[in-house]
């Protein structure tokens, strides 16, 4: 029973950060129908920015609060990402809105594959240290499972941005106009918004989401590198399409479903299967899923738009 | 006989020569390993342990056949990829090498062997641990480190006899190295009549190892072995800590490294063990001079493989002086009959190529360090 | 997607009278190894991956630049035909068959596993397709390095090594053979043994594109909905494109495993379908001689840039500060980006239909 339950928050540890990022997809995705494959190296980004501002802030400074040193990581990684989010659309996809399908696809790989390697040129190949800012002193809520301080930290951030998104695209003039652009951008545009500068906001918005995701990502694992992008990023991705693309409330049930899957698939997939499959599966559990929505039930748990719409 | 004759004759020829002008022989071998990628860290170290050697054999101004023989390096990049790699060789033997240090990883060095094979060219892996390598039967590919049977034999036997661990759970990272190392490690548990209390499994890309250790913890093992490389065992010591387990955390030499140390940061406890291939540096005769020799030439801290490639690259250039001759086939049999005092311990191969005897040592983290326990032989 | 007018018009070099052009590329192709032999043996070994690398172009061609069907997973089925051989010629079971067994069972179990993937993701389009096809390749990947428990079938991480050489009519292609005192390197015999191979490939998709089930591809590419609504079987359509897509593919992975001898599933991970894809990206979906040109030019480029970049950089810079592999990242990546905004249809653009309107050249 510890077990389960130790579980189950590792899964709602993993889960949450899935969610922030599969926001960013879903975003993207409901209003221009692309799947942003650049969008996890967003995350990358987001993490080693933090890391740099931290390192350097901490040696500038010795002694400073690691709140502090938090926040200024926070707040210079989420307006970098920002502008590297606002950049891919100007300047990779905006051209290609009317392409056939397959171009803004490919552009998407080419830039998350540019992403990286410009990252791998700056920050070089090697793992670094994330340093733990919020303290991971394991706390014994009840007998036999442990909870960490950051692992709180994680969970309360990422529902208080959930939170804040839905306030956003649900009740101002923004949220408005984005919704009014998903629906139809040109007839968005006859209703006197500007559908260039919504979409660019969405893509500004969903990019700090995946800033602040990155963040968070780190600072549980301790580490940051140039690749860490890009399985978080696949499975948020992931995420997004379980709970039915398009779909906010979606993209935060399908990314806290996809942690728990995973954190119980590698727990207790051996006794499952009478030991023919193990741990070492863990990885294809999110596709299996996303197999298996897109063919069984393609508008994901949640539902809203057809899959097949693409 | 007649050979010998023809030696003689050319040896007693280039005497000649040498009266009238100084005669200067470049011989030229090569270094394979990835210099740019994901490893390129341990290709680098093995190109710098070469090049350290050839550098020294330079400077001793080595006469082979009584030829003065001033060695050339030629470097090239495997990428860690099998499929470069086969390329990389081909390159090597076009380019007449007479010998190869390399290649640094298994997944290039088996692939790369055959290639070396049909040229008749004799390499020499610094740190390609796979018992495969020397399993296919090649008559040209040797290996100065242990290979992860040994590594793994020696630190399971050790955790059941010195660390007195009977319940013991198993990682591995679904690669060739570590998955050959925990096999090993698993089976010689269970022959020292230690208990697997679980086998679990990740990749060499993850970063979250929380799943798997809580299932471990339920088991309540005494020690978790991690068969992998440091950027996976140090997030995975800082989770053990996180959830709280109190058993030891046992690598093999891919997790003892200075990355390790850096990356787990206060993860590490005395509770913390892994092994090495071959004697401490510092337990060695030349060892801490090699190091400083090291630093002071190439302005870093050896990584892991450096003094491997260097006893590498030594024992193609004492086995070309004990056969007189640079030519592969001349100087393999002085290969196979090598016995030379290396920096990581005396150098003589087995007839499969692998180091005879090889050691290994079982470390301990203190006090911001990895500090020798004990060497097996 | 092919089939839009930003096409440029082809310079006029590419224009030769086709009278010149085609005995021109058969020389080439046939002179080639003897060229690179005076380079260095390397360069034949290099050539010999360009051909296989043209087969796997041709083959995610056909799903991709013919029917529409983007597939980021198309490494899969080279790894199916790479066991294929490994398991059915090696010591690894104690098999040793005949090429003639092996290489055509190789390409129908990659077929299977190609029609395996379509079955399921007929309904999908566009964007999903990649994702699912990208998982599928995973997937197979992750199996082939796990499957050596609890039974051992694919040896698992450890791969398969000494895998039987291609042996074609008693003759060795692995050793060097004697002609009436010329010595042939096995490099060259595997040249030519891969380019019959990719020749046969070129005359069959030429067929292929011009027949009817050609023409249903390029209107189901175009639009899926107007195919579906003249009568063309989507369905069936679509599941012949990944067959006989995945078929490529497993052809060439056979001859990859029985060429390196030495199989191992880090050869297949994502990154090789990501290669691929550029390749048919960059010379022109949809057109062979596109794809066979951004095959060839993708293959040779790290070699390029190994012989070029570094010494250039040396020397300007006294050090390496940006290694070949980096630099072929960002080529890549940059060739996917920039010839999606500036050149959509590749290098080597497919004409504007999908049949020749030159008889005689049919």
């Amino acid at each position: 029973m510890e077990t389960f339950l130790q579980q189950t928050l590792n899964g709602l540890v993993s889960g949450s950060i899935y969610a922030l990022v599969a926001l960013g997809y879903t975003m993207v995705y409901g209003i221009l129908g692309l799947i942003n494959f650049a969008h996890g190296e967003l995350v990358m980004i987001g993490a080693l920015v933090a890391l740099q501002t931290v390192t350097a802030l901490s040696g500038a400074f010795p002694g400073l609060h690691p709140v502090i040193l938090l926040i200024a990581g926070v707040a210079v990684a989420v307006p970098v990402c920002m502008a590297v989010g606002y950049l891919i659309e100007r300047i990779g996809y905006r051209r290609l809105r009317n392409a056939p399908r397959l171009a803004p696809l490919i552009t998407a790989i080419g830039v998350s594959f540019l992403l990286q390697t410009l990252a791998m040129i700056i920050w070089g190949r090697e793992f670094h240290v994330f340093p733990q800012l919020v303290s991971t002193t394991p706390m014994q809520p009840m007998d036999g499972v442990v909870v960490s301080p950051l692992q709180i930290f994680t969970i309360v951030v990422a529902f208080a941005l959930m939170g804040g998104l839905m306030l956003l695209v649900n009740k101002s003039r923004l949220g408005r106009a984005m919704r009014a652009t998903a629906e139809n951008h040109r007839v968005a545009g006859l209703m006197g918004i500007n559908a260039n500068g919504v979409i660019a906001a969405t893509f500004i918005i969903g990019s700090g989401l995946a800033a602040l995701a990155g963040v968070l990502f780190a600072s549980n694992y301790a580490i940051a590198h140039y690749a860490m992008g890009f399985t978080p990023g696949l499975k948020a991705f992931t995420a997004a399409v379980l709970g039915g693309i398009g779909n906010l409330p979606g993209a935060m049930v399908g990314g806290l479903v996809l942690g728990l899957v995973e954190s119980f698939g590698a727990g207790y997939i051996e006794h499952l299967t009478f030991g023919f499959l193990n741990s070492s599966y863990q990885d294809i559990f999110a596709f299996m899923i996303l197999g298996a929505v897109l063919i069984f039930r393609p508008s994901g748990l949640l539902g809203e738009r057809v899959a097949d719409r693409a | 006989m007649k050979q010998n004759k023809l030696i003689f004759a050319l040896a007693a020829a280039s005497l000649v020569a040498g009266a009238v002008q100084a005669k200067e022989v470049v011989v030229r071998i090569g270094h394979a390993g990835p210099l740019t990628g994901p490893a390129a860290a341990f290709g680098k170290d093995g190109e710098n342990g070469a090049r350290l050697a050839i550098e020294d054999a330079n400077a001793k101004g080595i006469k082979i056949g009584g030829d003065t023989v001033k060695f050339e390096l030629v470097s090239e990049d495997d990428q860690a990829d099998p499929r470069t790699a086969t390329t990389v060789a081909q390159r090597l033997t076009d380019s007449g090498v007479k010998g190869v240090v390399g290649h640094v990883t298994s997944g290039a060095s088996i692939p790369a062997s055959r290639i070396y094979e049909q040229a008749g060219i004799p390499v020499i892996t610094p740190s390609s641990t796979s018992p495969k390598l020397t399993q296919q039967g090649y008559k040209m590919t040797f290996r100065v480190i242990a290979n992860d049977l040994q590594q793994g034999n020696a630190l399971g036997k050790y955790a059941v006899d010195q660390l007195k661990a009977k319940k013991i759970a198993v990682i591995d990272d679904r690669t060739a190295y570590g998955q050959g190392l925990a096999d090993a490690f698993a089976n010689s548990v269970k022959v020292s009549g230690g208990q697997i209390a679980g086998r679990e499994f990740t990749n060499d890309k993850a970063t979250d190892f929380m799943a798997i250790l809580t299932k471990i913890k339920a088991t309540n093992p005494d020690a978790v072995f991690y068969g992998g490389m440091d950027a996976q065992a140090a997030p995975l010591a800082r989770q053990m800590k996180q959830l709280g387990m109190t058993a030891k955390l046992l690598t093999g030499d891919g997790g003892c490294t200075g990355e390790m140390i850096k990356m787990a940061g206060d993860a590490l406890s005395a509770t913390t063990f892994c092994t090495q291939a071959g004697i401490p540096l510092d337990k060695m005769p030349g060892g801490a001079a090699f190091r400083t020799q090291f630093k002071q030439r190439f302005g870093n801290d050896i990584h892991v493989y450096a003094p491997y490639a260097y006893d590498a690259m030594m024992s193609v250039i004492e086995a070309m002086k004990t056969a007189g001759s640079v030519e592969p086939a001349k100087y393999q049999p002085a290969l196979r009959s090598l016995a030379y005092q290396g920096v990581t311990g005396p150098v003589a191969f087995d007839d499969k190529g692998d180091i005879k005897g090889g050691a290994i040592t079982v470390y301990n983290f203190d006090a911001g360090k990895w500090a020798p326990l004990q060497t097996i032989q | 997607m092919t089939t839009n007018s930003t096409a440029l018009p082809l310079p006029a070099s590419f224009a030769l009278d086709r009278r010149i052009q085609r005995p021109l590329v058969i020389l080439l192709a046939l002179a080639a190894p003897l060229v690179a032999l005076s380079m260095g043996k390397s360069w034949v070994r290099v050539l010999d991956f360009a051909l296989l690398y043209v087969l796997l172009a041709i083959g995610l061609n056909l799903v991709v630049g013919f029917a529409g069907l983007l597939d980021l997973g198309y490494i899969a089925f080279y790894a199916v035909g790479a066991y294929t051989w490994a398991f059915l010629a090696s010591p690894h079971f104690g098999i040793h068959l005949p090429f003639w067994i092996v290489l055509p069972l190789g390409a129908a179990f990659a077929a299977l596993a190609g029609i395996a993937l379509g079955f399921p993701t007929l309904r999908l389009r566009g964007d999903y397709l990649a994702i699912v096809t990208l998982g599928f390749g995973e997937i197979i990947r992750i199996f082939m390095n796990n499957l050596n428990q609890p039974i051992n079938i694919t040896n698992g991480p450890q791969g398969i090594d000494s895998i039987d050489p291609l042996t074609i009519a008693g003759l060795d292609l692995s050793k060097d053979l004697d002609l009436f005192g010329f010595q042939i390197p096995s490099l060259t015999l595997y040249y030519y043994a891969f380019l019959a191979c990719v020749v046969a490939a070129i005359i069959l998709v030429r067929r292929l594109q011009i027949s009817r089930i050609g023409r249903a591809w390029a209107a189901i590419r175009d639009d899926e909905l107007a195919a579906k609504a003249i009568g063309i079987d989507t369905r069936m359509m679509k599941l012949l494109a990944f067959g006989l897509g995945a078929t490529f593919g497993g052809v060439s992975g056979g001859l990859f495993a029985a060429f390196q001898g030495f199989v191992s599933p880090e050869s297949f991970s994502l990154m090789e379908s990501i290669v691929v894809l550029t390749m048919i990206v960059l010379g022109g979906m949809g057109n062979l001689a596109g794809v066979i040109v951004g095959a060839i030019m993708l293959t040779a480029l790290p070699e390029l840039l190994r012989h070029f970049a570094v010494p250039m950089q040396m020397a300007l810079f006294g050090k390496t500060l940006l290694d070949p592999e980096v630099l072929r990242m960002l080529l890549l990546s940059l060739a996917m980006i920039v010839m999606m905004l500036v050149r959509p249809a590749g290098l080597l653009p497919a004409r504007t239909r999908y049949a020749h309107r030159d008889r005689r050249n049919a």
